[in-house]
């Protein structure tokens, strides 16, 4: 009778099913190049029995976490392992101090991004200078290696309402953009890429009513609070474009995917279940459609390219990193070198602040390697964040799978195919 | 310590039996000036001691039937709070009226409290919500009372550390096959040495028999009849705390309804049987034992039918037949000392049982006394106002941890209190976890090994917590093997300590194992017998239990 009682055991936060295999330490990023963090199975389901005896046995150790979640991906009995460590972190920081400046900058990626976008030739050659580089490191502890992605001058948005918007209404599909921080501030060509490879095949593009920060950066620098707002903000757009105007959401950068998707409800409590399944990777809806035979995509004859694709963690967790690899495969002038997943070290925010410089350096050692014994003219990946760890400790150019399939993409010869005029 | 010592020696008194009342007795016996030899057949707390809630009762739950053990438990309370505060958790209890019971209880719940004077102040069903979210919800009363956690291992080992510090010697596997008797005299027992067979005689002016349940078996060796009433209870332990503080039903005390939080588990119990005083020695649970627990333990505490069961144990009361009265017609739960030269003729020997974990003090300093009347001593006792080793007011304190890997020293100050400064912590692998559940170090280790009379692993998770966490000593038992391997310079011996160890392990789960903690145990039994092979490399057939 009890076993039958018994049958579904899965506490709120599922520590229980942890049988202490540490397959999870096994593959921690941080745990392999430090002795100071004690691993998720310790920091996640062993400490959790700690503190729910008394808050006091949180361990400051738990900040190493990169919240990369491998953990999760490895764990053979379905713990969420970094969601525990990160649901401490955070019944350490809510009702405590604040966030500190640095934190608080680091976090605000939209906040920045405004500013910055105003001023962008002078911040830009600012953030780069030498003093403002010492400045940062002691002053706010901004590490002195990083380097600011450089802001551009116009915003994604900005060119879209000048450039684009007018002629999306005339496709025969519709589907709606998240563009993110990143393609926002700093790298319009991403959304102005997947506007393109989108149009080709006959999709018309819109933003979202209202878009904010997806929040990633906040969670990680405990800005639970103003987390929760955004993302609030951000799932009501969402249901608009869903529900509304039939559009699913579209992204292109693996962690603003998963945040929405998945921290949303496990983290901040947002209850996204009506509209998570719409909230998609831009790589993966395209390759449904191929697959599914709806669109056709042409390539350029004369490209010709070597390329290593390197996993983001996030999108590992997701699982999904099978659609941005054999999206790339289509194109036919382009060899791909899939590389070991391993994780760069960067973690959003993490491996800017000081004190996480080395060990951000020591985590991501193993992929620099990997990446140079490649021989690759660049490295693609969907996390805007990898990129520049990546782009900073190997010295190649790391691009987006969106921007390469846009760059070697037949626009002429694809619409054609697809019937488009 | 060299046998030749002891059988050269003529002490004072004799204490037969290493629970908690023997532990207490001991200490009260030494701190009094006496020379005090402490003999235990097993390991120390092995028996009602170390099978019980861990609840600190406030005396609450006694306060309708039994007024006088309600008020000896609530002046305990207040006494142990001051002397073993590194044992005791501070959580305070509830006791919660359900639909299903009569709220009318609650009125004469709470006078009876107030004459035996324990406070109880009933609380507002919400506020009982909020102050314990883990709680039924629908609870239609409460009531507050001062119970309280308390870890029986470290009280006792607090106990006899304390003894030993005012010179009393202590022996854990050594059995007494009988006493010596001489011209209806007690003058000493007759010892076995359980680790390597050897047989010898201790002296002494005073035997006292504080074996509990087995008490009744050490007086029959001197002729001596006392009528025990054996009564079984078993307990479930769930793999961490759903709740913060002791959850009692406001009833009849009936089974499964208390409700302990104990360091990183909480513990369901229990039932109540009387069972043939033949059978004390086998504690396995039952299937029907298990089933009562958690249908009774879900109307406290509804998340625990979501809960991982990581273990079932049981324990016998020693019930015993009060008032002198070898017949065993009238029973008490009360506290029992005899003298047997006055009821028996036979001079020199003292049974203290009865009572509870709880009035353990207690029953040692009535023992006590009853010891120090026949010598003539008249010191004072003072183990109510002297704090237990552990307990002293300057411990150390969290600015006392090293800053890297604190998380495991700090578990060894929640467990060894003062004493944890004794823990060596300034290197690695000092700070090196061996059991990860319960954050027990190698420093930890080495500290119980030499210090806290460790002769195997289950020794040293009483000690510890090693091995009593969710993985119940998968991980940490190889390590630990290990480490008393390296101590003892015997790798064979610890290689079937490991295997006895993990067997032990296992008897606990068994009755429990559905679900993730099957789960836990395959994996377990494939790591050691699938992947090292442990099951052909040690045999335990025939090998005698000495845990």
């Amino acid at each position: 009778m009890a076993e039958r009682m018994q049958l579904c055991n899965i506490s709120e936060n599922n520590f229980e099913q942890c049988t202490k295999c540490s397959i999870c330490t096994t593959v921690c990023p941080v745990a392999a190049v430090t002795t100071d963090y004690p691993g998720p199975k310790q920091a996640g389901p062993d400490g959790e029995r700690y503190r729910l005896k008394d808050p006091a046995y949180f361990d400051k150790a738990l900040k190493m976490c990169l919240n990369c979640k491998r953990c999760e991906v490895a764990c053979p009995s379905g713990v969420h392992i970094a969601d525990i460590i990160q649901h401490a972190r955070m019944d350490a920081t809510l009702g405590k101090q604040r966030a500190s400046l640095r934190d608080t900058l680091l976090a605000n990626t939209d906040l920045l991004g405004t500013v910055a976008n105003l001023v962008a030739p002078v911040a830009n050659a600012t953030l780069g200078l030498k003093p403002t580089k010492a400045v940062m490191h002691s002053v706010m502890a901004i590490d002195k290696h990083r380097t600011f992605p450089a802001y551009s001058r116009q915003k994604f948005t900005t060119w879209f309402k000048r450039h684009a918007a007018k002629e999306q209404d005339a496709f025969a599909h519709h589907v709606s953009y998240f563009h993110g921080c990143y393609v926002n501030y700093n790298f319009p060509k991403l959304g102005q890429d997947l506007v393109k490879l989108m149009n080709a095949v006959g999709y018309g593009v819109h933003l979202l009513d209202k878009e904010q920060c997806c929040g990633v950066a906040l969670i990680a620098n405990g800005l639970y609070k103003q987390a929760m707002r955004q993302g609030r903000t951000n799932i009501d757009s969402i249901r608009k474009s869903v529900t509304r105007d039939n559009r699913v959401v579209l992204t292109t950068s693996s962690s603003c995917t998963f945040n929405m998707r998945d921290e949303y409800p496990a983290m901040l409590g947002i209850d996204n279940a009506d509209v998570r399944d719409s909230i998609n990777l831009a790589t993966r809806f395209i390759y449904k459609l191929v697959d599914e035979e709806k669109i056709k995509l042409i390539f350029k004859q004369d490209y010709k390219r070597r390329i290593a694709y390197h996993t983001a963690c996030h999108i590992q967790r997701l699982g999904w990193q099978l659609y941005s690899i054999e999206m790339l495969r289509m194109i036919p002038g382009l060899d791909l070198v899939e590389l070991e997943q391993n994780c760069c070290g960067i973690s959003g925010t993490y491996g800017f602040k000081k004190e996480n410089y080395e060990l951000s350096q020591a985590i991501g050692a193993t992929l620099f390697k990997d990446i140079a014994d490649a021989k690759v003219e660049a490295v693609s990946t969907d996390c805007e964040t990898c990129k520049w760890q990546i782009e900073m400790s190997t010295g190649l150019p790391v691009e987006n799978p969106i921007s390469i399939l846009a760059d070697a993409l037949d626009v002429e010869a694809t619409r054609q195919a697809n019937n488009i005029k | 310590m060299a046998t030749n010592d002891i059988y050269n020696k003529e002490y004072d008194v004799i204490i037969v039996g290493g629970g908690a009342t023997g532990a207490g007795t001991a200490r009260d016996c030494a701190l009094r000036g006496l020379s005090v030899l402490l003999v235990e057949r097993n390991d120390y707390s092995t028996g009602a001691t170390g099978r019980n809630h861990g609840l600190m009762h406030s005396g609450a739950r006694y306060a309708v039937t039994d007024g006088e053990s309600a008020s000896e438990c609530i002046s305990e309370n207040m006494i142990l709070r001051r002397i073993a505060r590194h044992c005791v958790e501070e959580t305070d209890g509830l006791f919660i009226t359900l639909p299903e019971d009569d709220l009318q209880y609650q009125q004469t719940f709470v006078e009876a409290c107030q004459r035996a004077g324990i406070r109880a102040d009933v609380i507002d069903p919400e506020e009982a919500r909020r102050i314990e979210p883990a709680v039924n919800p629908q609870l239609i009363g409460a009531v507050r009372v001062p119970d309280a956690a308390i870890d029986p291992f470290r009280l006792t080992v607090g106990n006899l550390l304390d003894a030993r510090l005012h010179g009393a010697e202590t022996l854990n596997y050594h059995e007494v096959e009988s006493l010596i008797i001489n011209q209806n005299r007690v003058e000493g027992v007759k010892l076995l040495n359980k680790l390597n067979g050897e047989r010898i005689e201790v002296r002494s002016r005073v035997v006292v028999n504080a074996a509990g349940i087995w008490g009744q078996r050490i007086a029959q060796t001197a002729g001596v009849n006392i009528s025990m009433f054996p009564a079984r209870g078993a307990l479930l332990i769930f793999g961490h705390r759903v709740n913060n503080m002791v959850i009692n039903r406001c009833r009849k005390p009936a089974n499964a309804d208390i409700l302990v939080p104990d360091d990183t588990v909480c513990v369901i119990g229990t039932t109540s049987d009387r069972i043939p005083i033949e059978t004390v020695d086998d504690m396995r649970v039952t299937r029907e034992e298990v089933d009562v627990l958690l249908k009774e333990g879900v109307k406290i505490a509804p998340s625990l039918a979501t809960t991982r069961i990581i273990r079932a144990y049981a324990g016998v009361r020693p019930l015993v037949a009060s008032d002198d009265d070898p017949s065993g017609r009238s029973i008490s739960r009360g506290i029992v000392c005899l003298d047997h030269a006055k009821r028996d003729g036979l001079e020199g020997f003292i049974t203290i049982t009865g009572g509870k974990m709880m009035t353990y003090r207690l029953m040692g300093e009535i023992a006590t006394n009853a010891v120090c009347a026949k010598l003539g001593n008249t010191a004072p006792c003072i183990t109510a106002n002297q704090p237990l080793p552990g307990s002293e007011e300057d411990g150390p304190n969290q600015g006392d941890l090293t800053k890297r890997y604190s998380f495991g020293q700090r578990a060894a100050i929640g467990r060894h209190g003062s004493l944890a400064a004794r823990i060596e912590k300034d290197n690695d692998i000092d700070n090196a976890l061996v059991c990860e559940c319960e954050g027990v170090t190698v420093g930890e280790i080495k500290y119980a090994v030499h210090q806290l009379h460790v002769h195997n692993l289950v020794n040293l998770r009483r000690r510890t917590r090693v091995g009593m966490g969710t993985c119940q000593g998968k991980l940490c038992s190889c390590r630990a093997a290990s480490l008393m391997g390296e101590f003892n310079h015997d790798v064979k011996r610890a290689q079937e300590d490991l295997a006895a160890f993990l067997d032990e392990r296992w008897k606990g789960m068994r009755p429990v194992a559905w679900g993730d903690t099957l789960r836990e145990a395959q994996l377990t039994a494939s790591i050691y017998e699938g992947l090292c092979g442990l099951d052909t490399a040690v045999n335990l057939q025939g090998k005698e239990d000495v845990q």
